[in-house]
């Protein structure tokens, strides 16, 4: 029966239900047992399936993935929470030195289906290393996948699709999107966990975003469309590796397109998009592949946040240059 | 792991090298130079080749298993010269040489139950031939035909980790994983005096102390990461570290495979009943170089590697089995004679290593290829194709 949940509610829900269904899945992170997660997603999970299957770990972020390799060794399914995507780093080496390369290392023997789940992105009037966009350093990565979550169902579905899945996995959740809300059907078929979705049509301009800023991108849709403008929303889903079949169908009919995301431009995803959608989608295109990101800059303070976040103005904006070629 | 090549001091590193293979017996009677001041130094076995007790370790062992540990030392040694030797003559990329501590890994080795785990760095060669991995599946490493082609849970021994220290976090997890399926085993975390410097190997002796994992840390101190004395590393011997961390250290002579055999047994064992981490500290010495790029000249002195081969770890045990009779000149021809054959078998096996085909490097990058790689193998192929018959 469908229920409406938050996106924070439906990952505690999906990793339940993950859990429920395998018991070789272990949750690891800091203050996730008894404190149930600063952002409170793996509540109640401790006291319902124990210590030994909800971590409570040291704090070290090497330590939670390095221990999750050798778990994964022994045969089981850890899900790593990294509490906020400025403290990745200290694992960083055991991600991109092992996690990522002891499959193709070990010439398939030994599996690694480790996810490593981040609260990603800023808009919360956080203090610094609060706020980041972390994920073309993983997407860059070759062993590993990156995905990315908008919306309720799809943070209930993917993070149980994401745990079943034998390779590793970063799986980013908007972290500022935590409390929206929307009907989740447990009896429901979901969509794969690598796929693009068009979460919304049109027929002028292509704009392209992932977890928190397809909120952003519709809402921008939404304003456009009272300007008479149609702008199709595609909702990337998966980062690495990406599906962008759905989305060169959508660039030769509308002919231009934007890529929006919080990261820094300069060598983010749009940047690969771009490339990708100009070698597939050349002749049809009317203008230039735009992109609308954060600036090369580190993660302001927060009162500066709200210039340096992509919002509903500068999407309308990049829109308005592409239709202006 | 592969500084450049120095361009001096190549004939005599290649003669210092060449010169500490021989087995030289210890002339009986005479003191070999004891180690530095060492309180609470684990020894079975002197220098001279002399049985001594020690009030908390102590070892049965037959005839039958000390010629066979005399056997192991000799068979690595050997397999070390060749690969050694296949590096000089361009056969081999890069050789990581484990001359000198032979004694410490065929102990620790030795040591193990088939069932433990052995977490590697990238100089285990002898713990490899103890858990049976065949010396051409290490070879192929270092001659870039792959990343090790064993079989990791069939030989219990983890592919080599090149990262230095990120091994001991992988025993530790995979020790939470034997005490999370109630198995009686432990695992055997390899580390050198280097790698007590990194974060992570700190990392995982907080996590092994806090969860009671059923991990050894097994710390080679061959006195030099590279060219790093362990003055640098550390302030206070490396086995007092383990106090710090609220679990025992102990400190054996890594050069007696006696020591170290009982000392690590006895760790493995204390895990496996549930007893939590040890660290052990092989004292020993690098009296090679770092590997077949490093140039040991340019940071110690020859003296120092003179001193050290009178501790030599297979002299002792010859000295020991000569002696007490244990075994006589044909079980030392009939060693020697295997070796040669083991030396054979991998230089051919080396020379008829075939390349790995252009389309291996896309393999096993994921437990199934994306449709992005995939599309990338055929660009590949197709580019590769198109040479064909072009002469190129």
């Amino acid at each position: 029966m469908a229920e409406t949940l938050t996106i924070g509610k439906a990952l505690n829900l999906g990793l339940r239900r993950a859990m429920e269904d395998d018991a070789k899945v272990v949750l690891m992170g800091e203050d996730i047992g008894r404190l149930g997660g600063v952002f409170r997603i793996t509540d109640g999970l401790q006291k319902d399936f124990g210590e030994d299957r909800v971590v409570d770990t040291p704090l070290a972020e090497a330590g939670i993935l390095g221990t999750a390799v050798g778990l994964a060794m022994r045969g089981y399914r850890p899900v790593c929470e990294i509490q906020f995507d400025g403290f990745v780093f200290p694992a960083y080496n055991q991600i991109v030195t092992q996690v990522a390369k002891i499959h193709a290392r070990s010439r398939g023997r030994l599996a690694m289906p480790i996810v490593i789940r981040i609260p990603f992105g800023g808009g919360i009037g956080a203090v610094e290393h609060h706020s980041e966009s972390p994920e073309a350093y993983f997407a860059h990565t070759p062993g590993l996948k990156v995905v990315a979550v908008s919306n309720p169902v799809d943070a209930y579905w993917g993070i149980q699709q994401a745990i079943a899945h034998p390779d590793p996995i970063v799986f980013l959740e908007p972290k500022r999107r935590y409390w929206e809300k929307a009907e989740v059907d447990p009896d429901a078929t979901p969509d794969p966990l690598f796929a693009s979705r068009v979460v919304r049509g049109g027929d002028d301009v292509t704009v392209l975003a992932y977890g928190p800023m397809v909120k952003t991108a519709l809402q921008a849709a939404e304003a456009a469309a009272e300007e008479g403008r149609s702008l199709e929303v595609v909702d990337l889903r998966t980062l690495s590796p990406l599906d962008l079949d759905p989305v060169f169908d959508s660039v030769r009919r509308t002919g231009r397109c934007v890529v929006v995301h919080e990261a820094a431009v300069t060598l983010g995803l749009g940047a690969e998009i771009a490339a990708r959608v100009t070698e597939q989608c050349f002749h049809s295109l009317e203008a230039p592949v735009l992109r609308v990101g954060g600036y090369d800059t580190p993660y302001p303070p927060s009162k500066l946040e709200e210039e340096y976040l992509p919002d509903l103005d500068r999407v309308l904006d990049a829109v308005d240059r592409s239709m202006g070629f | 792991m592969t500084p450049a090549v120095a361009d001096d001091g190549e004939e005599q590193r290649v003669s210092l090298s060449s010169a500490t293979t021989e087995v030289v017996d210890p002339v009986p009677g005479a003191a070999a130079p004891h180690l530095p001041q060492q309180p609470g130094l684990v020894q079975l076995l002197t220098p001279e080749g002399e049985r001594v007790e020690h009030p908390e370790y102590s070892i049965d062992v037959s005839d039958e298993e000390l010629r066979s540990l005399y056997r192991d030392l000799a068979l690595v040694r050997r397999w070390d010269v060749e690969a050694t030797a296949l590096q000089r003559q361009g056969e081999l990329g890069i050789w990581a040489s484990l001359l000198g501590q032979e004694a410490a890994q065929i102990g620790a080795g030795r040591a193990m139950a088939a069932d433990d785990m052995a977490f590697p760095t990238y100089r285990e060669h002898g713990v490899a031939w103890v858990r049976g991995v065949d010396p051409l599946h290490v070879i192929s490493l270092f001659r870039g035909v792959d990343n090790g082609g064993w079989d990791p849970v069939d030989t219990g021994f983890n592919l080599y980790t090149v990262v230095i220290g990120a091994q001991t976090l992988h025993a530790t997890g995979y020790a939470m994983g034997l005490q999370r399926d109630g198995a009686e085993s432990a695992t055997l975390a390899f580390l050198g005096d280097g790698a007590t410097s990194q974060g992570e190997v700190n990392e995982a002796m907080i996590w092994a102390a806090s969860f009671s994992a059923p991990v050894v840390f097994f710390c080679q101190n061959n006195q030099y990461a590279i060219s790093v004395p362990l003055e640098r590393q550390s302030r206070v011997p490396l086995y007092q570290r383990a106090a710090g961390f609220g679990f025992p250290g102990v400190r054996v002579d890594g050069n007696d495979v006696l020591a170290v055999l009982a000392v690590t047994r006895a760790a493995l064992q204390a895990a496996r009943e549930g007893q939590g981490p040890t660290f052990i500290e092989a004292f020993t010495y690098r009296m090679g170089a770092h590997t077949t790029s490093d140039d040991p000249t340019r940071y110690r002195l020859a003296s120092e590697l003179e001193e050290w081969k009178l501790r030599d770890p297979i002299a002792r045990l010859k000295a020991h089995l000569s002696r007490s009779g244990i075994a006589d000149q044909a079980f030392f021809d009939g060693v020697e004679g295997e070796a040669d054959e083991l030396a054979a078998r991998i230089r051919k096996g080396t020379l008829e290593m075939a390349d790995p085909p252009g389309t291996a490097m896309f393999d096993r990058v994921y437990a199934e290829q994306t449709p992005q790689l995939a599309a990338q193998q055929a660009e590949f192929e197709a580019y590769q194709a198109s040479f064909e018959g072009s002469g190129h």
